[in-house]
């Protein structure tokens, strides 16, 4: 019998080729990274070994230090605010409750970093109170408290609402059977939901230590100095400042090890990196709730509500002072704003190729390996590729960028393609969690109709997949240029006076001690960003089938 | 490819001596269907059903032995290539597209249609009772609507091998034999070599020439409808269709 030979898989699904492609992308751009530390340091090795000094280990300790105390405020305060706000499944404001607290993901850290001095800083709303209260002028929350703050305004309503999430996952029936046996308040804690809270802790503790360990803009606008350094702002500095590569080299080898180490760890304890999630508002009221127990709750809430509200307003109050109409008239503004929009048009439209590349090539990998056991290793690379991303940080690509492309030549002038491509690399991790359950929902349903049919390449692009990723894809694509607008890692190494994004200009400004100026733009990139999170949302929402 | 296959008198489908894993099940068809006529796979859940026809679409290729149609053999054609429609039991049509559309993906995989094209797909619909519904979109359909749509579009595909996989399993008594007369005729018309696999004996015994009788991941009976269905039909369908008569 003449059988005639199938084609290698890779080369008959386009769909995989094309995950290649974007796989390959993301490769070299981290590679090429790498590769820029592994050459600095192998031509000056003496220089990178000096480097690890007394110095370098205070900021070691100090960027493990603050992410711990971080992550224990937002994640022990978030238990007793989730708690609260389960027991009262329905109230006024709470659905507005749960949305302000959606916010915090959604703006810049640059933003937040402002609204947090707007309000606890030497000249902040608060000054006068606190100088008050404290009996002599108010220093200001620069240093560790500032950035405390400030970890726990991002991570405060991050970790309530997945927290929330875990306590709605107890089955109602559980509740129910409760108040039938007359549970009241400590054993319900006790033995519904603690055990729902334990299942989700170690998962959402991993996720803000991650966050927190690798945070650049807060710690490089409320730290600072050398008692208040974290490994990341460090490598700014060396490459910035004191230019001084070896140290640069020593400082992100061990930013890399670190964030390593504690990926490693995390996935030991089961943590996932899934830091959305959809909150059904389903009332549930079986426990009747004594009412000291109902005042203390309110207290809580009202207390998480005006921490995360706090900086919110600040920012605002403090914009609305600045002298807008004259910041609308400048040019430099008109330029940065031109730039922004432009690099991060650009950056959401590459991630979101990008993404749609892996979703499908994933899709068809394993639809692939259902008939044939072929291509797990292509499969497995195509599934942690994306994840693997966020382990590495965008001022480490950029550090390994800026240092082998100097000897290349002007380092600024290949800036825009930097930005672009790291802030897209960076984005895709969460556009590819808009667009892959949406293209896997609809391939099993159209997989074998398609096969049937022969509907293969551009006309399956058109006539199937398109009609049903659009949405999905725009989401993708308003959440990554939010991400791309607000980001200050690649352009802080990157920018120059030829090349200013919002944020940069932003920076400068502080930098000039231009604070009016710094408010009025900050409100105007908290206000985009927002407005693109809400259109991701929506998007997002709105199901079209 | 597939014209050369002469539609309308029917060609012989021939699993030879063809094996097939799934994990640690493992599956074994050695069976000749006969040509232009209905037969019903029939058999308890896991037998096997699926994966027979999902060998015979191209949904899956054996480890060994031939899918031989008209003579020839497909084991390693992809379904696109194979002379071959089939219907699922859900999820026939694209939900985003409306009902000309979907049967028009039948001729053209790019709805790239001409006049003649526009005029078939007419006829397939108005041959399944969907005329006048062809803007509709699947979710405006009812269950039997949606499943005539998949039998309008394997009309216009005018392949001389049919397979349907439990289509009607989620309609109605009444409404399954609707749909059950409504494959009757077509295939009367068509001559098409079909494959219904089903769970009811009585729509077996309403639509079908003859029967295979899977069991384990092999055949453990095939013949007549008529033998099957008479007081001395093998005695393993007997057992089968007895349990289903005392649910």
């Amino acid at each position: 019998m003449s059988r005639q030979p199938a084609h290698p898989v890779a080369l008959r699904d386009t769909r995989i080729v094309a995950g290649i492609a974007a796989l390959a992308f993301v490769a070299v751009l981290i590679g090429g990274a790498f590769l820029g530390l592994v050459i600095e340091s192998a031509g000056d090795f003496s220089g990178a070994a000096a480097a690890f000094d007394s110095y370098l280990f205070r900021v070691v300790r100090f960027t493990l230090w603050q992410a711990a105390l971080s992550t224990a405020l937002s994640v022990v305060s978030a238990l007793f605010v989730a708690r609260a706000l389960s027991r009262h499944p329905v109230f006024f404001g709470r659905s507005f409750i749960l949305q302000l607290f959606a916010i915090p993901l959604a703006l810049p850290a640059i933003v937040a970093a402002l609204g947090v001095l707007a309000l606890y800083g030497r000249a902040g709303y608060f000054a006068g109170l606190l100088t008050t209260v404290g009996g002599e002028n108010w220093p200001g929350v620069y240093g560790l408290s500032g950035i405390l703050v400030a970890h726990v305004f991002f991570n405060l309503p991050l970790c309530v609402r997945l927290f929330l999430e875990a306590l709605q996952t107890v089955p109602a029936d559980q509740w129910r059977l409760a108040s039938q046996l007359g549970m009241s308040t400590r054993p319900a804690f006790r033995f519904i939901e603690w055990p729902a809270l334990r299942q989700a802790l170690p998962g959402v503790a991993g996720l803000v230590f991650m966050l927190c360990i690798t945070s650049f803009t807060i710690v490089l606008i409320l730290g600072g100095g050398p008692r208040a350094t974290t490994l990341e702002v460090a490598i700014y500095q060396a490459l910035r400042f004191d230019f001084d590569p070896a140290r640069a080299v020593a400082l992100t080898l061990l930013q890399i090890l670190l964030t390593f180490a504690v990926v490693a760890l995390l996935s030991r304890l089961g943590a996932n990196t899934a830091a959305e999630s959809g909150l059904s508002v389903a009332p549930r009221r079986y426990l009747s709730i004594g009412r000291s127990e109902t005042i203390l709750n309110a207290l809580l809430v009202m207390l998480a509500l005006l921490f995360v509200g706090g900086p919110m307003m600040a920012t605002i109050a403090a914009g609305l002072q600045s002298d807008l109409a004259r910041l609308a008239g400048e040019r430099a503004v008109h330029l940065a704003v031109a730039t922004s929009a432009a690099l991060a048009l650009l950056s959401a439209l590459l991630a979101t190729i990008l993404s749609v590349s892996l979703a499908m090539a994933r899709r068809g990998l394993a639809t692939e390996r259902g008939r044939k056991n072929r291509g797990p290793l292509l499969e497995y690379l195509i599934d942690t590729g994306a994840g693997f991303v966020l382990v590495v940080p965008p001022i480490v690509i950029g550090a390994g960028w800026f240092l082998a492309l100097r000897h290349v030549g002007s380092v600024f002038a290949i800036a825009p393609v930097m930005v672009v491509a790291v802030n897209a690399i960076m984005a895709m991790p969460f556009a590819l969690r808009a667009i892959r359950p949406a293209y896997d929902a609809a391939s099993e349903r159209h997989e074998r109709l398609c096969a049937q049919l022969g509907i293969t390449g551009w006309a399956r692009l058109r006539l199937i997949d398109w009609p049903v990723l659009r949405r999905p894809l725009a989401t993708a694509f308003a959440f990554a240029m939010a991400l791309s607008l607000g980001d200050l890692g690649v352009i802080a190494l990157f920018g120059s006076d030829t090349l200013q994004t919002l944020p940069y200009l932003l920076l400068a400004r502080m930098g000039s001690y231009r604070t009016a100026d710094a408010a009025g733009l900050a409100l105007l990139l908290g206000l985009v960003c927002f407005a693109l999170i809400l259109l991701a949302d929506r998007l997002g929402k709105e199901r079209s089938l | 490819m597939t014209a050369d296959v002469p539609a309308r008198q029917g060609v012989p489908l021939h699993l030879d001596r063809t094996t097939f894993s799934y994990g640690e099940t493992s599956l074994a068809f050695d069976v000749e269907f006969p040509a232009g006529e209905i037969t019903a796979v029939m058999g308890p859940s896991g037998s096997g059903k699926s994966t027979l026809l999902n060998l015979v679409a191209g949904f899956e290729t054996p480890l060994s032995g031939n899918v031989l149609i008209d003579g020839r053999d497909f084991s390693s054609a992809s379904p696109f290539e194979r002379p071959v429609s089939m219907v699922f039991q859900e999820n026939n049509l694209f939900a985003h597209l409306d009902v000309f559309s979907n049967v028009g993906l039948g001729i053209s995989p790019s709805l790239a249609l001409t006049p003649r094209d526009h005029k078939a797909i007419a006829d397939a619909l108005a041959r399944t009772g969907l005329a006048g519904k062809e803007k509709r979109l699947p979710r405006e359909l009812s269950g039997g609507e949606r499943q005539r749509v998949a039998l309008a579009r394997a009309l216009v595909r005018d392949r001389p091998v049919l397979l349907l996989d439990e289509p009607f399993a989620s309609l109605g008594p009444a409404l399954r034999e609707d749909m059950l007369d409504l494959v009757a005729a077509v295939q009367t018309e068509r001559k098409m070599t079909t494959l219904f696999v089903t769970h009811q004996p009585e729509d077996a015994r309403h639509v079908a020439a003859h029967v295979v009788f899977l069991e384990n991941g092999t055949v453990a009976a095939a013949g007549k409808a008529r033998d099957f269905f008479s007081s001395n039909g093998p005695a393993a369908f007997r057992r089968y269709a007895g349990a289903m008569n005392e649910r």
